[in-house]
């Protein structure tokens, strides 16, 4: 692959040691006063944690913002599914917790592949999040005594992680479109629901608005501000079947991608390891079981293997193998950390099991995670205050209650550490265009811990990019508001129209979805859990021949610009994912080593654990659009500077 | 698992002032495949006829963004209790059975096409008051105020409400009380929403009435349709504070 090395990349980060930079950039950073904030329009596309923060909070400030959501209301986006919680440095617990132990283990649990001052801020601004949704009414879990209550999550030895049942995302997600409604009530964000963004409109160097696409009528609509942020999620559905929303998808950051913005480190894809397992052909998602589950659950196969095998033929129940014959191997493996090791440590360690033929289900592709010693140790009904919503959502799905059986699970792609590349303001390669939340890279490096994705979201929307954007903006305060009458949005308005007429022009046979799902075989095949040198190349090859189907062969029924047309808009977040998948695979293929959610298999130790390589490794991959999608990305690197840690192997066991 | 067959009769709107008919189709489908699932396959075939697919409002497929609706035999969200539309499994239904698939019917809930209507009722009872007026910065510590565990577990009991609209669906009157108490109750239990507590719930019964949802008759088949379970008891502390707010005026 081709690098460009004469691009020095400026990730911004304030001098000072690592503690110091956040309060030191804020305190000379520029600001906009309020009279002139009242000129300023900002465009924010998604209304998921990370958007809706920061469409009030930058409305609360004086701007006029923009905001754009592809359901039906703001309410809706997929951070309102997040289950188990969010983490913050309060110590309410007095268990040792601290910003700088947070700090450190996001940057461990992220393989030693963030960059460390985000990571710092984002543990810094963690307790400022808390205290905010509280003010809000979010109504978090308690104790007797009134206080907030706390539970663990994997990767921590402390209990830092606040909750609203199995639905804190919910509860977050409504707090913040709570201060969304306010602001719409009060005129400073003009809220549009049922619009896609189809691309990003350059004015002189500069993001200057949006086309959007009006899904309801049909018809692409224009829209000019000062700046524009996107807010629109992850590219986990790329792989068809994951843990996120049917509308999820990764067409926004592709636009900005094919304008000149980055893409870093997209082979870093989160597979979580406790969803529930695949069950047929016609499955259109795939469920997520709280990895709070894993605070009790103990997650286990057969020790033999013709117990594994009348498992699979449905000869055996799990309950009936007695507890010698189990083996609980992330105890075994782990004993430090044990069933709450990081997420990409315990999909592995199931994949590994599930590889030796100790599956537990009729396509061998599942583990146990039991319940029966929380049971006898707590009580059924403690079990059930904890966890019985989601019980109750496995059995219905499934058809078996886990307070009988153990559950079966098995991972599943579920989020997305890569991104569009940001600097320390959160602002991407192309200036006036900003990325927060989990369309941009920036704070989890190569894996994700547990409840930190509800943390970086809000913090990014309630903290971070209202500041960092004025640094921006207080050069454009004369800048009137601007017209889309431009020939620019005239030349952005036909491409996207085109675009869209060849779509329907094709006439093929084959649906959107079938395509999709060939799409998603090939990753979780050959790009999954386990990658290899031979199956990214034989990925690379196969995308190309699908993308050759989609263009010749694909069916999108109806007319351009009549009315709601759900087809053509999955053909068109398809192309994106097509480009996307061969994006994660070029970057899977360039990088020569394991880390975190990255696991090529020529790279692990001899006990099967994921081996990086610092001295040829240690960076952030960014990759630039080449002008055409056919054409291989270039690579440029933003070597990774640490300060303050001491890189070294993760360890989990002792 | 075991196939089944199963007769799906439609109702098809191509827009909001176009008459609408029930259509019936045949999908083969089993009984571990999800009920939108079968929906999608039914699309897929639709698709390859060269007819056009049937539109649905649908997303998270895990029962808690509130996209999905469906009158389903006559019940919001199906047969299943405390479940929504996308959590309902076919092994509910019988091989060969004949299942009627209506969108939500309110008048503050038009037809956009097919199964798809406009919510965007909802978010503008939301937006007259359903928030405590805080501005982001500057809050104290988050356990600087107890909060007992009963309130809070009272609180987070309504706040579970998705604003899905089946009790706008399930109601004869088409009355939207069941939603408005939800966000209503949650602030009225905690100390963060007392200094608006009046001013809300009069403002949102206002937005409510405005927008052309029905009355409240307690018939109680909001509650009974919820699938998150809100109790009807949130209905009642509404008409407390509102009566409360009333006579402050």
């Amino acid at each position: 692959m081709a690098e460009i090395k004469n691009i020095t990349v400026d990730s911004k980060i304030p001098e000072g040691p690592v503690a110091e930079k956040w309060t030191n950039y804020k305190a000379h950073q520029k600001l906009v006063n309020p009279a002139n904030k009242r000129r300023l329009d900002i465009i924010v596309v998604g209304t998921g944690l990370a958007g809706a923060s920061a469409a009030s909070t930058l409305a609360e400030m004086g701007f006029n913002v923009l905001n754009f959501c592809i359901q039906d209301s703001p309410r809706r986006a997929h951070s309102i599914a997040a289950q188990g919680g969010i983490n913050a440095a309060k110590n309410y617990q007095n268990d040792g917790d601290s910003v700088y132990r947070l700090f450190y283990d996001t940057v461990k649990g992220g393989d030693y592949r963030a960059r460390e001052a985000n990571v710092y801020r984002l543990a810094e601004v963690s307790n400022n999040i808390i205290d905010q949704c509280v003010a809000q009414g979010v109504p978090f879990a308690r104790e007797y005594g009134g206080l907030l209550a706390n539970r663990s999550f994997g990767g921590a030895q402390v209990s830092r992680t606040f909750y609203a049942k199995g639905q804190t995302g919910q509860q977050l997600l409504l707090g913040a479109y709570s201060s969304l409604n306010r602001q719409i009530e009060l005129g400073k964000v003009k809220s549009y629901n049922r619009y896609e963004m189809h691309d990003v409109v350059m004015i002189d160097g500069r993001a200057r608005g949006i086309i959007a696409k009006n899904l309801v009528t049909g018809k692409f609509e224009r829209f000019a501000a000062h700046a524009v942020v996107i807010a629109t999620g992850g590219y986990g559905n790329a792989y068809f079947l994951s843990t996120n929303a049917m509308g999820c998808n990764c067409s926004a950051a592709m636009a900005c991608y094919r304008k000149g913005a980055w893409f870093a480190n997209p082979a870093y894809v989160q597979i979580h390891p406790t969803c529930i397992p695949v069950h047929g052909d016609k499955q259109s998602k795939l469920t997520l079981m709280s990895e709070s589950l894993r605070n009790d659950g103990r997650i286990w196969v057969p020790k033999k293997l013709e117990d594994a095998k009348r498992l699979q033929e449905g000869t055996l129940k799990g309950s009936q193998i007695p507890e010698e014959d189990r083996d609980y191997y992330l105890e075994r493996r782990y004993p430090a950390f044990g069933n709450l090791v990081p997420r990409d440590v315990a999909s592995r360690a199931a994949k590994e099991r599930c590889d030796k033929g100790f599956g537990v289900n009729n396509t061998g592709l599942a583990v146990f995670l039991d319940f029966s010693e929380a049971i006898n140790r707590l009580g059924k009904d403690a079990v059930a205050q904890r966890y019985g919503n989601l019980f109750d959502m496995y059995e219905e799905i499934t058809d078996v209650s886990p307070y009988e059986e153990p559950m079966m699970i098995f991972p599943a792609i579920h989020y997305t550490m890569g991104g569009i590349w940001v600097d320390y303001e959160l602002q991407t390669s192309i200036k006036g265009l900003f990325a927060i939340g989990e369309c941009n890279f920036s704070d989890h490096g190569a894996n994700r811990l547990g409840a930190s994705a509800l943390m970086q979201g809000l913090a990014d929307g309630y903290f971070v990019l209202p500041y960092t954007i004025q640094n921006y903006l207080s050069d454009q305060i004369t800048v009137p508001h601007f017209q889309t009458d431009t020939p620019e949005f005239d030349e952005a308005e036909k491409q996207c129209i085109a675009a869209e007429q060849a779509l329907l022009d094709i006439k093929g046979k084959r649906s959107v979805d079938s395509i999709h799902k060939e799409l998603g075989h090939i990753l979780w095949d050959f790009v999954g859990m386990a990658r290899s040198k031979e199956s990214l190349e034989s990925a690379l090859k196969s995308l190309k021949d699908l993308r050759k189907e989609f263009e010749t062969n694909l069916f999108v029924p109806g007319v351009a610009g009549d009315g709601m047309n759900v087809e053509l808009d999955k053909a068109f977040r398809l192309k994106d994912f097509i480009t996307m998948g061969e994006l994660i695979a070029y970057d899977a293929l360039n990088r020569n080593e394991s880390c975190g959610g990255h696991f090529r298999e020529e790279y692990q130790t001899e006990e099967g654990e994921a081996k990086r390589d610092d001295a040829n490794y240690f960076y952030v991959s960014c990759w630039n659009y080449e002008g055409s999608d056919e054409k291989e990305p270039t690579l440029i690197k933003e070597p990774l500077e640490y300060e303050a840690i001491k890189v070294q192997t993760r360890n989990y066991k002792s | 698992m075991a196939n089944i067959t199963v007769n799906l009769k439609v109702w098809r709107q191509a827009g909001p002032k176009e008459p609408g008919q029930f259509k019936t189709y045949t999908v083969a489908t089993d009984t571990d495949t999800s009920f939108l699932e079968t929906l999608d396959i039914l699309n897929e075939q639709l698709v390859e006829q060269g007819e056009e697919p049937i539109v649905f409002d649908h997303d998270c497929r895990e029962g808690i963004c509130g996209m999905c609706s469906l009158y389903i035999n006559g019940h919001p969200h199906g047969p299943a209790t405390g479940a929504t539309t996308c959590q309902l499994y076919m092994r509910r239904f019988k091989d060969g059975e004949t299942i009627t698939v209506e969108p939500w019917r309110s008048a503050a809930f038009p037809v956009i096409k097919d199964l798809m209507v406009d919510r965007n009722a909802f978010d503008k009872i939301q937006q007259a008051g359903g928030y405590v007026s805080f501005n982001c910065g500057g809050a104290q510590d988050a356990n600087a105020l107890p909060i007992s565990k009963e309130s809070a577990d009272l609180a987070m009991d309504a706040a579970t409400c998705i604003g899905c609209g089946a009790c706008v669906a399930a109601c004869k009157n088409g009355s939207a009380m069941l939603f408005v108490s939800a966000k209503v109750s949650q602030f009225a239990l905690l100390p963060q929403g007392q200094v608006e507590r009046a001013r809300r719930a009069r403002a949102m019964v206002k937005k409510m009435d405005e927008l052309g949802f029905g009355n409240c008759t307690n018939t109680g088949a909001c509650a009974s349709e919820c699938p998150k379970n809100i109790s009807l008891s949130n209905i009642a502390r509404l008409n407390r504070e509102f009566l409360k707010a009333k006579i402050k005026e």
